[in-house]
């Protein structure tokens, strides 16, 4: 088989390799897109595609913020499978010491320039009718996005084909050889990409991930208004999904269909993708525990997804302390969707010398000692 | 006998009668609207296609042609709904 | 908390294959009981005969029947989870048999989904529900025996049938006809089926091509025409309810359960019997159901016994394959407009830019929705040859409270 010229391969066509194609593709370099499964089949459709600004730290507020003014831009371009809505999230407050919690965040995110509410008790009720009666209240956040991933990471590479990249599915990448100042992917099917760059953007999968995370997530029939906004408990930051090694929160999500996407569970070293009947019966008592009627839904579909997880919980976006010719795209665990515009400007920044709009340093992998880096 | 509402109408029917059978006797053959608004009515009969699914005592999403008629089950079809 | 309930072994589904597994199982096992969704034993074919006589044997037997029961998931073998109602029940077993039946297959065309189209079998157990027929203009149409069965009892239960349609060859019929005539159960069948139907117009070689209201537009031939009617009843043969089997990680082949000679899956100690295997007919159905009640007994010699009489019905079921082979015609009456998954409303169209089924489901939605792509997955298969191949719990739409309840 031939060997194919490109200036950037990227090697994982979820919703991060999707948009790096993009942006490589609008700066005029040429692409060559390669996915082992189908566009957006693995950790972006097992995810809720929650767009969403995130105060864990600075550095993650920055990509998320930012990612999400570019995702704005978007939305009138988006074709209506990418069910945008405009949904907000509402972080809700079950006592005194969630609503401390409420109060903290307000104030990050104004202080910040995002717009953010705090709710009491009567308002948390009238914004969501079928959360149960005396939770504290909760800050409603109005600016945040949902949107179906598995679409918008193929509108994405249809642009990016439109632009030039060349796209390959059911293909995988068996080897990346980058020591010869150029870099050379091998793949399954016997075929060869040669490329200045090099982008990893694989997820879990990815040779220098730290941890997969598995995740739950349930679906039900339609039920048009039943939940209006994304709502996600605060015990979410404070004590569920803590350090256990398996947790579960409430979070749930109205679709555009009127469907409504019920998670999350949290676990970390396990291999097995198949639904744990238990952790998915806690997951979804945590959810009954909030909205009670949501025992009453039919669940058509449940599945899992594995998030690729850091120790920092960022991402990890440039070049490989391994290889510098093999650029990082992946660490983005809960966030991808989110943040998966934001990484594909940063990295086609670094590659066209750019000066980046928010500093990418907080994502380099390099600040990880090299023995994190499993090979 | 057994005394069902369809659609705020009486209809009497015999022990064992399921809501889809009911609802047809009613003289109703939407059952639901289909994602872009077109009417449809049962299709399997055995509870497999959901294309009969009523609202039965304020429940939605519920397949008639499974369920037997109770005395005083108050049956909304999707026309009805939606006016 | 959940019920819990355990035997020595649990049967799943209630029509010939599973009452003849679990009455032979039952002559040796400690506790053997039936899992159906039904609210009466039979299955689809002995749907309201309680006096047939394998249901009989079942009710005056040890075998424990759990109807109104719906196997939704498996939480860890050996072990399913049940709903009953909004109830869940675990029901623990040591050796499984699977005898889940069969569904009919739908094939889109132009003004499938309108209220006046329903299935063959469909309008049968609706009309078997209660719903009213006399004196309503019906045509029945697709393929299969099961047509011929359709007619005769709508029309004892006053319909007036305008015709049947069946879409293979008068002499592929014909050549079925003669198998059927050197079987001589079969034969009185068929006799009186055609007793029920005499002065029925059937018509081989001749299928729908699209319905309207009040009418709908046949194709025999090189002729198409309208037929007035009340009702199409249509069906398109079989297809096999596998989910269960997928799900237990029971290997299929060519879209059914793989077995050995014992009816043994790819899963130790769990059996499959009937239709899953291979559409044979009540008859091999219920050999089947024997053999995997002998098997998962411990036996086997009285198992083998059996295995000339499977054999028999096994030629009778590749007669039925090939006689009812549906044609390709068939596959192009579908419009690129023409709705494909009726859950989602995903046009075949839209459908037939994607290649595998995953893009399929994810790209279109098509497979997504409630009756999770058991009547779109068969109809993908046949116009495009794509398998809708992925199972997920639970494996049949319930209430998110009853897959909360503590294990």
């Amino acid at each position: 088989m031939s060997v194919r010229i490109a200036d950037v391969a990227v090697v994982g066509g979820g919703i991060v390799g999707a948009a790096c194609a993009d942006a490589f593709s609008a700066d005029g370099l040429s692409v060559e897109l390669i996915e082992a499964g189908i566009v957006g089949g693995g950790a972006s459709a097992a995810g809720m595609g929650h767009l969403t600004v995130m105060d864990d730290s600075e550095a993650q507020f920055a990509l998320t913020s930012f990612s999400l003014r570019l995702w704005k831009r978007l939305e009138t371009a988006l074709p209506a499978e990418v069910e945008y809505s405009r949904c907000g999230t509402l972080w809700v407050a079950a006592d005194d010491e969630e609503m401390a919690e409420v109060e903290r965040k307000r104030q990050f995110y104004t202080l910040r320039g995002v717009t953010a509410e705090t709710l009491d008790a009567r308002q948390v009720a009238e914004a969501e009718p079928n959360l149960r009666p005396g939770l504290a209240g909760g800050l409603l956040v109005p600016g945040d996005r949902v949107i179906y991933a598995p679409c918008a990471a193929a509108w994405l590479v249809k642009r990016a084909i439109a632009g030039g990249a060349r796209v390959r599915t059911g293909v995988r990448a068996v080897s990346t050889d980058a020591s010869m100042g150029a870099g050379m992917v091998t793949l399954s099917d016997g075929g060869r990409v040669s490329a200045k760059h090099i982008v990893d953007a694989t997820g879990a999968a990815s040779p220098d991930l730290v941890r997969p995370r598995k995740g739950h997530l349930a679906i039900t029939d339609r039920y048009a208004g039943f939940v209006r906004h994304q709502v996600v408990e605060l015990g979410y930051l404070k004590s569920a999904h803590g350090h256990d090694i398996e947790s579960v929160a409430f979070n749930v999500q109205p679709r555009a269909t009127g469907q409504v996407l019920i998670g999350s569970s949290r676990q970390y070293g396990i291999g097995d993708s198949r639904v744990d009947a238990h952790l998915l019966a806690r997951m979804l008592r945590r959810a009954v525990e909030y909205m009670p009627r949501i025992a009453t839904l039919s669940v058509v579909r449940a599945w899992t997804g594995f998030r690729a997880a850091t120790p920092d919980s960022l991402p990890l976006i440039g070049p490989s302390p391994r290889n510098g010719q093999v650029l990082l795209a992946t660490g983005h665990e809960g966030l991808g969707i989110t943040t998966s515009l934001g990484t594909a400007r940063l990295l086609a920044d670094w590659v066209a010398g750019r000066k980046p709009p928010i500093p990418i340093e907080p994502y380099l992998p390099t600040r990880f000692p090299a023995e994190v880096h499993r090979g | 006998m057994v005394e069902i509402l369809v659609n705020g109408k009486v209809v009497r029917v015999a022990p064992g009668t399921t809501v889809a059978a009911a609802v047809l006797i009613a003289g109703e053959e939407r059952f639901r609207h289909s994602v872009r608004g077109e009417p449809r009515g049962p299709l399997c009969g055995m509870g497999i296609c959901f294309e009969c699914c009523v609202t039965i005592d304020g429940r939605p999403n519920l397949r008639s042609c499974q369920m037997p008629c109770r005395d005083g089950m108050e049956v909304v079809t999707a026309v009805f709904n939606e006016g | 908390m959940k019920d819990s309930l355990a035997f020595e072994i649990v049967v799943v589904g209630a029509g010939p294959a599973g009452l003849a597994a679990a009455c032979t199982a039952s002559e040796r096992a400690r506790s053997v009981a039936i899992v159906d969704d039904n609210p009466a034993p039979g299955g689809q074919i002995w749907r309201g005969e309680a006096r047939t006589p394998w249901i009989e044997r079942a009710r005056s037997s040890p075998v424990q029947l759990l109807t109104e029961t719906q196997v939704v998931a498996s939480p860890g073998e050996p072990a399913l989870l049940a709903a009953r109602g909004d109830r869940p029940v675990e029901i623990r077993y040591e050796k499984l048999i699977l005898a889940t039946g069969a569904r009919e297959r739908f094939l889109p065309f132009p003004g499938w989904t309108r209220p006046n189209v329903l299935g063959a079998g469909g309008l049968q157990a609706l009309v078997k529900g209660g719903m009213p027929i006399a004196g309503k203009r019906v045509i029945v149409a697709g393929s299969g025996p099961l047509l011929l069965a359709v007619a005769a009892y709508l029309r004892r239960q006053g319909a007036k049938i305008a015709m049947v349609a069946e879409q293979a060859s008068r002499g592929a019929v014909l050549k079925f006809a003669r198998t059927v005539a050197r079987s001589p159960s079969k034969l009185m069948q068929t006799l009186g089926l055609m007793r029920d139907l005499a002065g029925v117009p059937y018509r081989t070689g001749c299928w729908p091509v699209e319905a309207a209201q009040g009418e709908v537009k046949f194709r025999r031939g090189g002729r198409t025409w309208s037929e007035p009617c009340d009702y199409l009843a249509c069906g398109f043969g079989l297809v096999p309810n596998t989910e269960l089997a997928a799900l237990l990680g029971c290997t299929s082949q060519d879209g059914f359960v793989a077995v050995d000679s014992r009816q043994q899956t790819t899963q130790p100690g769990v059996y499959c019997a009937g239709e899953p295997t291979g559409i044979g007919g009540a008859g091999l159905a219920i050999v089947e159901g024997r053999i995997a009640g002998y098997s998962a007994t411990g036996r086997p010699d009285e198992a083998r016994r059996l295995f000339a009489e499977r054999d028999r019905g096994n030629r009778f079921r590749i007669k039925l394959q090939e006689a009812f082979r549906l044609r390709p015609e068939l596959a192009a009456l579908a419009r690129p407009e023409t709705i494909v998954c009726r859950c989602e409303d995903v046009s075949f169209g839209r459908i037939a830019e994607h290649r595998g089924w995953q893009a399929i489901k994810m790209q279109t939605r098509c497979g997504m929705g409630p009756c999770q792509a058991r009547i779109c997955g068969p109809a993908v298969d046949f116009l495009l040859g794509i398998p809708a191949d992925s199972v997920r719990p639970p494996i049949f739409p319930v209430p998110a409270g009853l897959l909360a309840e503590d294990l």
